[in-house]
């Protein structure tokens, strides 16, 4: 599997991730790597085999729908990059 | 008396409820020694002083007041992956450089609760992504027994502050080895517990159905000490397992006979070093000498882990690590254009090559069209790599191999290439895709570095585990041994 350099911008883009135009050729070689070695999974038939999510495959855990925290929002908002008035804030997203 | 940094657990603690020293005594010579050694290993991140010396003061009043338990006092340091309120928990991430948790994570809660004195938080990969501690956005530590060399990873901090006798104790998580590869290459301890017996809550999550936390030690016995603190049902994780704790000490001096150690023939092949192989089979015959009987077995898809790893983790990876948007806290970029732009840029700068390369393949391997190739393909062999351990349990008690393939190897060795570096977990990857508990201890070593014996156990045998690194490490002196200029 060979990514090229549109993969890499298309992926990024997906993943939400800023990279430099000059280290593209480098994730492309990097990723495809990755994935030719991944590709090795391809040589086992496994038409049958249940997949496995859980390694002891128990289900959540559930719990009643009552309020067991409270948020302190001063505390959480403290550590926020940008906050006004007790509101985040970012870039306007409609104009 | 031994010097205080030479103690283990053990014996601290028994020194403390003695009154041979104080917990301030104690936590003031290990801070000195973090001082003065630390600038050449760069296993700290953050050295609490003033937190250990508050909380040393009030286990000595603790103490003086009857209410002693049984670490009380004992200092121990945290992998920089466990939230801890009011200090920076960074991850190893320029994305957490001034990230000040508001909470504590549950097994923070216990140690504290238990006493414990946290001395500072350790270094690590970031985001717990590597091998060998060289992604950290902190600079890379350095492997106390030889300083150009590796120390491990994801834990590479803990690691090496342990064997560097800078904390008598450590907490360590692994998601693919991250305790007990740089526990083999630092020639301590370490064990990763049965998925779901200590809480996630707290602990920046890398891929949730793999992370465990464990203890980091010189010896079985103490991180049976530790894990019995750590341990135990907590409803604030939603995979943490109902049941008792067991008494991890209790069973320590069971003797080996009739033990069945499995060995796979998988584990003893193409890739194995040579010296390394040789101390593992002076270890199987050692165990065997303590009454324990070897068997051969085997576990087919041990060459699949690894390809099967680097889709589930990277794609749990990507899914945990969308919360780091740059709008509720960590690092945000400047003056960004448009919400779009907040995210890339945010994301772009805070997150190094390693993390950006995962969250990537993990993208891919979740986005339309591919999710049957690779992420259900994945979840279809961790089946089959599990079903393997079952049926090789069938036929023995423990499995015993190497834990990595080689001693430490140089830093920058691996760095530019992504498959090798993936490849030094290749002995211990499969374990957490089962879900199984495991524990490396030193065996031996390789041209002056250590080599880690691993043992992997069935499903809650982590009792059984430390009782046979405990008989082996009774009959051996290799964990007592210390790196020169320590």
């Amino acid at each position: 599997m060979s990514l090229n350099r549109e993969d890499v911008v298309k992926i990024a883009h997906l993943a939400r991730l800023a990279i430099d135009e000059q280290s593209v050729p480098e994730y492309a070689r990097n990723l495809s790597s990755i994935l030719d070695f991944v590709a090795t999974m391809e040589q086992v038939d496994t038409h049958a085999i249940a997949p496995m999510a859980h390694p002891l495959d128990l289900a959540q855990r559930l719990r009643a729908d009552a309020v067991t925290e409270e948020v302190d929002r001063e505390t959480c908002q403290a550590i926020a990059p940008q906050v006004e008035a007790g509101l985040y804030l970012v870039p306007k997203v409609i104009e | 008396m031994k010097e205080l940094h030479q103690q283990s657990v053990a014996e601290l603690a028994a020194g403390l409820a003695r009154g041979d020293f104080s917990s301030v005594e104690l936590t003031e010579a290990l801070l000195a020694r973090i001082a003065q050694h630390d600038d050449r290993l760069n296993s700290y991140i953050s050295v609490t002083a003033e937190r250990a010396l508050e909380q040393a003061r009030a286990a000595d009043s603790a103490r003086a007041a009857g209410q002693a338990g049984p670490l009380t006092g004992v200092p121990l340091a945290h992998k920089d992956i466990f939230c801890t309120r009011g200090i920076r928990t960074s991850c190893g991430s320029k994305m957490l450089d001034t990230f000040i948790s508001p909470y504590d994570a549950t097994v923070v809660e216990r140690l504290d609760r238990a006493g414990m004195v946290m001395l500072g938080k350790t270094n690590m990969d970031e985001f717990a992504m590597g091998s060998s501690n060289e992604t950290s956005f902190y600079g890379p530590v350095r492997n106390p027994w030889d300083t150009e060399t590796v120390p491990g990873g994801s834990s590479g901090g803990s690691a090496a502050a342990v064997a560097a006798r800078l904390a008598p104790i450590a907490t360590g998580t692994d998601t693919g080895g991250s305790i007990r590869q740089p526990a083999a290459l630092c020639g301590i301890t370490g064990l990763k517990p049965t998925y779901g017996v200590v809480s996630r809550y707290g602990m920046i999550a890398f891929a949730s159905s793999l992370d465990q936390a464990g203890p980091m030690g010189r010896s079985a016995e103490d991180c049976a000490l530790l894990l019995g603190a750590m341990a135990g049902f907590d409803e604030r994780d939603s995979t943490s397992l109902d049941r008792p704790v067991d008494d991890y000490t209790a069973t320590l001096e069971t003797p080996l006979d009739g033990l069945r150690i499995g060995l796979p023939q998988e584990f003893f092949g193409d890739g194995l070093d040579g010296e390394v192989a040789r101390v593992i089979d002076e270890a199987v015959a050692e165990l065997r000498r303590l009454g324990a009987e070897p068997v051969e077995i085997s576990l087919p898809n041990t060459a699949l882990a690894v390809p099967t790893y680097y889709v589930v983790a990277p794609a749990e990876c990507s899914s945990n690590l969308s919360r780091f948007d740059g709008v509720r806290f960590g690092h945000r970029c400047d003056a960004p254009r448009d919400l779009e732009d907040l995210y890339k840029r945010s994301r772009g700068e805070g997150f190094g090559a390693e993390v950006k390369r995962r969250i990537m393949i993990g993208t891919y391997a979740l986005s339309s069209g591919y999710y049957d190739a690779y992420y259900l393909k994945a979840q279809k062999l961790r089946r089959l790599i599990s079903d393997d351990f079952r049926a090789a349990f069938a036929q023995c008690d423990v499995i015993a191999g190497p834990t990595a393939p080689t001693p430490a190897f140089r830093l920058g060795e691996k760095a530019d290439d992504p498959v090798t570096m993936y490849l030094s977990d290749i002995y211990t990857i499969a374990v957490n895709l089962a879900g199984l508990p495991a524990l490396s201890m030193p065996a031996g070593f390789s041209q002056g570095l250590p080599v880690g014996l691993q043992l992997i156990g069935n499903y809650f045998s982590e009792a059984r585990l430390l009782g046979v690194a405990h008989r082996y490490q009774q009959a051996t002196d290799w964990h007592t041994r210390s790196p020169d200029g320590f």
